[in-house]
């Protein structure tokens, strides 16, 4: 065994240049969490099925878990702390507390990464289009139904252009 | 005192969301230390075997590896993880190591841990790890642990741990019921394998302080104090030298933070190599790690007249509690048998509950644990025996329901504990008659068993007593600040509930200060206060809550005290305005806040609330479904929750939690299901496999609450309110299922009811009908 030998990644996130030397194995989520220091990417399963670990990668909602650091290589990445306006909540933020849209607080990033990700590509999504989107990220404390309120309500925002943070591409 | 609500019953908008929603939530992963090692479990591949070996020379040689502990690295006796509550003698000789020695007995279970520089080392080297296990013959079900020719512990004897008895009424005026009843039917029922899954897995970070000689362990929720506790005894450790530091947590639903193995391993490690140490279980590894739960079949009989009047009712039931006895694994067995009658007249009730051992994952508490179960049988006997009788369904419990005259009721003592109770306060016809009213009872009932656009329409009704606010006490400090803001202590744990909004809603009104005067609540961490006793049974609010309340008393109390002093008047001539920034009497006003006021150096009240007796509230829910009988699928249509839980103080928050924990039920009563095959390996040991509902499964929850019965045992008037979500759905679906599916004649006896399932039924039914 031993461990093949470390690669200089380059990319941004939330708009701020990073390089990270990682082993080809780490996955992008783990790199994100442990060596950029940004925890606010979960990760819940590590492969694929719950959506925690959902950010933004040129535009796309991707899982970080099944991703490798090196493949980042030239992206722009975004992730829940690239959300905010400013210190203040950005709209689905705001819209997610509003309709309580979260209990523990787990699964909330990769919520928001996804509705974010979809509300920048789809601002009029119906709420069938809303519950199918978020289908890929699972909760176990809301039931989902302030989830997809929450979503349905900060549509406004995106529509008037007003939601933080739009993906770079 | 006088109170003025003004946060308390309102929907504020919660606290712990503003770092959650930004990514600042400080989950155990998310804390590093310098120079912190890594550790991973290696466990059994094998449900039950003898160990001949355990070869750690190759992991140990890898590069950055540190330590490799097996149970001879332990020392003479390896360490038992006791039973914490109801600890009984019988079922101690069926206690867990903390890594396994001599036998291993289910696939996951603890033989080394590997301590190293990185993740990716520490699983490298667990790769490395040879165990040498002779397999030995798996038992897997009830009739295998009964017959015995296999055994888990032969020094016990037997896979039969203990029997619980739950006894209302004499066994005379039983055996008469049955003897003498018109009318008696017999069923047998079966709920499978779930688990709560929570998104975050569990973690620990322990860090040791050579030079205090002091362990410091993160990432402890639910019962921080309990583990605590235990973790000194297990270490030979004062219990002072160990700082137990709640983390904000992903989910706990009952499962979390009981004590583990990986709970002392990972800071034994910790103290013997001399730093900190980080463990963080993967998916898979808390598929087959956490306590699983539900797993219990029971045959249950009802006595009643013709009228459908119960007259008894009985059971043998026995739980499948895995390998070995967790901490609590008892809650759901007494639970099971001591809830058996529910909100229902029954006047006379005896339940036997065995206590059995197998060669799967140990079983534990999970939310509504045993009263989901018990439930489920419950409500389906009713509408059998409803139906075989003549009798309407809603009629049925409208007869039997107690009525506001009969309480509080009595519940059946359990043996060996002698524990009883009674309820608290309530009205269960309120409820139930608001519940048909806002399913459409009336209008609805018409589509049961018919055929509409191709699919079978059901519809069903049923009704639950949740137990809550469990003592013995808790306590609570609120620090009065130089600035006039107030920080709230409270020894209750944060299981993601929204604990620390509601907390600060009671202070806040209780001190007669807005919202933001509110610094801080923190909770559930040892070095807060005194001693706290954690989250569990729907306990934190009315526990914690009415701890609060006696500290804002007594903080009042003491600002009255030293501001009478300088006033040179009596404390009682006092009155504290303007939201406690000042104080005045005899004229005189005296500024409290600020750089030259009385709380310049901060003043502190503590507060206590002890109670032996549990609040119940109680509910009913309904379902709406239909059933495609080509593909049995069922499609939930509606579904309605109405409960009392006495005293509301967030209705977002409370919510919040019935819906997600009825949505949680259904899929426990739908899809979830851990399922091992003949090996005792387990099949579902993924996300993948393991199915838990999504966004688009459940959309049509709807969830009333009432507050119009307070309990009268805690000042707040609340009972607890965390689990009846979960308490009637298995049997509610379940029922629903029959009723769409009645010209098939299917009566679902066992969860879960998936499409397979239920298609099965359909085929198997005893009043077939063409199929569309």
């Amino acid at each position: 065994m031993g461990n093949p030998p470390a690669r200089t990644v380059r990319f941004t996130v939330n708009g701020v240049p990073a390089t990270v030397e990682v082993e080809p194995r780490l996955t992008l989520a783990d790199c994100l969490r442990h060596a950029l220091e940004l925890t606010g990417t979960h990760v819940g399963c590590e492969h694929g099925v719950c959506g925690a670990c959902t950010v933004i990668v040129d535009g796309r909602a991707v899982r970080s878990c099944l991703m490798l650091a090196v493949q980042a290589e030239g992206c722009a990445v975004q992730t829940v702390e690239g959300l905010v306006d400013g210190e203040a909540l950005g709209p689905l933020q705001a819209a997610f507390r509003r309709h309580h849209a979260l209990q523990c607080g787990f699964c909330t990033p990769g919520m928001l990464m996804t509705s974010h990700a979809l509300l920048s590509s789809e601002p009029d999504a119906d709420v069938a289009r809303v519950r199918e989107a978020l289908s890929g990220n699972l909760c176990r404390c809301t039931g989902y139904i302030g989830i997809v309120e929450a979503v349905l309500d900060a549509r406004a925002a995106y529509k008037a252009g007003a939601g933080k943070g739009r993906p770079d591409r | 005192m006088t109170r003025h609500d003004i946060l308390v019953g309102q929907p504020v908008e919660r606290l712990e969301d503003l770092r959650f929603l930004t990514g600042r939530g400080q989950y155990v992963d998310d804390r590093s230390v310098d120079g912190m090692l890594h550790a991973t479990l290696v466990r059994s591949a094998l449900a039950h075997g003898t160990i001949r070996a355990i070869d750690t020379a190759a992991a140990l040689a890898l590069p950055g590896v540190h330590a490799v502990y097996t149970a001879a690295d332990l020392g003479a006796k390896v360490p038992m993880i006791p039973m914490r509550m109801e600890a009984n003698a019988d079922l101690a000789r069926f206690e867990q190591p903390v890594l396994a020695h001599g036998k291993v007995r289910y696939v996951g279970e603890p033989l080394a841990l590997v301590v190293a520089d990185t993740p990716a080392i520490a699983e490298d080297a667990a790769g490395l790890v040879a165990a040498h296990i002779e397999p030995l013959p798996v038992v897997l079900d009830r009739t295998g642990a009964e017959r015995g020719d296999t055994l888990l512990f032969e020094q016990a004897g037997s896979n039969r741990g203990l029997a619980l008895q739950a006894l209302r009424g004499d066994a005379s005026a039983l055996d008469a019921a049955f003897r003498d009843a018109p009318y008696t039917c017999r069923r047998r029922f079966k709920v499978h394998r779930h688990t709560a899954a929570p998104m975050e897995t569990r973690g620990l970070l322990a860090e040791w302080d050579a030079a205090r000689q002091r362990l410091t362990v993160s990432g402890l929720v639910k019962v921080p104090f309990a583990i605590r506790a235990l973790l000194a005894t297990l270490l030979g450790m004062p219990e002072s030298a160990i700082d137990a530091v709640e983390s904000d947590c992903g989910g706990g639903f009952g499962m979390r933070g009981e004590f583990y193995p990986e709970d002392f391993l990972v800071p034994f490690a910790a103290r013997r190599l001399g730093r900190a140490v980080k463990w963080i279980e993967d998916r898979n590894e808390h598929l087959l790690a956490i306590t699983h739960a539900r797993e219990v079949e029971c045959e249950l009989e009802i006595a009643c007249d013709r009228d459908g009047t119960i007259r008894g009712l009985r059971g043998q039931g026995a739980y499948d509690l895995g390998a070995y006895i967790r901490p609590n694994a008892v809650t759901a067995p007494r639970n099971f048998a001591q809830m058996a009658g529910g909100p229902y007249r029954i006047p006379a009730l005896h339940m036997e509950v065995a206590l059995l051992v197998s060669n799967k994952t140990p079983a534990g508490s999970y939310r509504g644990p045993g009263r989901f179960e018990t439930d489920c049988f419950r409500e389906r006997l009713f509408d059998i025996a409803a139906g075989e009788l003549g009798i309407d369904r809603v009629a049925f419990r409208r007869h039997n329901l107690l009525r506001q005259d009969e309480m509080p009721s009595r519940l059946p003592i359990v043996m060996p504990y002698g524990s009883g109770g009674e309820t608290d306060s309530g009205n269960y016809h309120e409820t139930f008659e608001r519940c048909l009213a806002e399913i459409g009872w009336n209008d609805k009932v018409a589509l049961a068993g018919r055929q509409i656009d191709g699919v079978f329409h059901g519809i069903a009704i049923g009704c639950y007593i949740e137990g809550g606010g469990s003592g013995p006490r808790e306590h609570a400090r609120l620090v009065y600040e130089g600035d006039g803001r107030v920080a709230v202590h409270v020894g209750s744990s944060a299981v993601g509930q929204g604990l620390e909004t509601i907390f600060a809603q009671i202070a806040a009104d209780a001190l007669g200060l807005p919202m933001d005067r509110i610094s801080a609540v923190r909770h559930g961490s040892s070095g807060i206060v005194k001693m706290g006793y954690g989250s569990l049974g729907s306990r934190s609010t009315v526990m914690g809550g009415s701890a609060i309340l006696d500290a804002a008393n007594n903080l009042q109390h003491a600002i009255r005290t030293l501001a009478a002093a300088r006033l040179g008047c009596a404390p009682e001539e006092v009155s504290l305005e303007d939201g406690l920034r000042s104080a005045a009497a005899r004229g005189r006003v005296l500024a409290l806040a600020g750089p030259s006021g009385l709380a310049g150096g901060g003043i502190e009240a503590d507060g206590l609330f002890e109670n032996d007796r549990r609040t119940y509230s109680y509910g009913s829910h309904a379902a709406h479904l239909t059933v495609d009988a080509a593909t049995g699928q069922v499609r939930l249509l509606d579904y309605v929750s109405v409960e009392d839980v006495g005293r509301i103080i967030n209705p977002m928050t409370l919510h919040g939690q019935v819906i997600g924990a009825i949505v949680q039920a259904l899929g426990g009563t739908l899809l979830e299901h851990l399922v091992y095959d003949g090996q005792g390996q387990l099949l579902t040991g993924s996300l993948a496999s393991y199915l838990v509902p999504a966004a688009d499964d459940f959309p049509v929850i709807r969830s009333f609450v009432l507050e119009n019965h307070p309990s009268p045992l805690n000042p707040l008037g609340v009972k607890g309110a965390g689990e009846g979500g979960v308490i009637p759905v298995g049997g509610v679906i379940a029922n629903a299922i029959a009723s769409a599916l009645s010209s098939f004649g299917v009566q679902p006896d066992e969860l879960p009811l998936t499409p397979p399932r239920i298609w099965e039924l359909i085929r198997r039914g005893n009043a077939p009908v063409a199929l569309p």
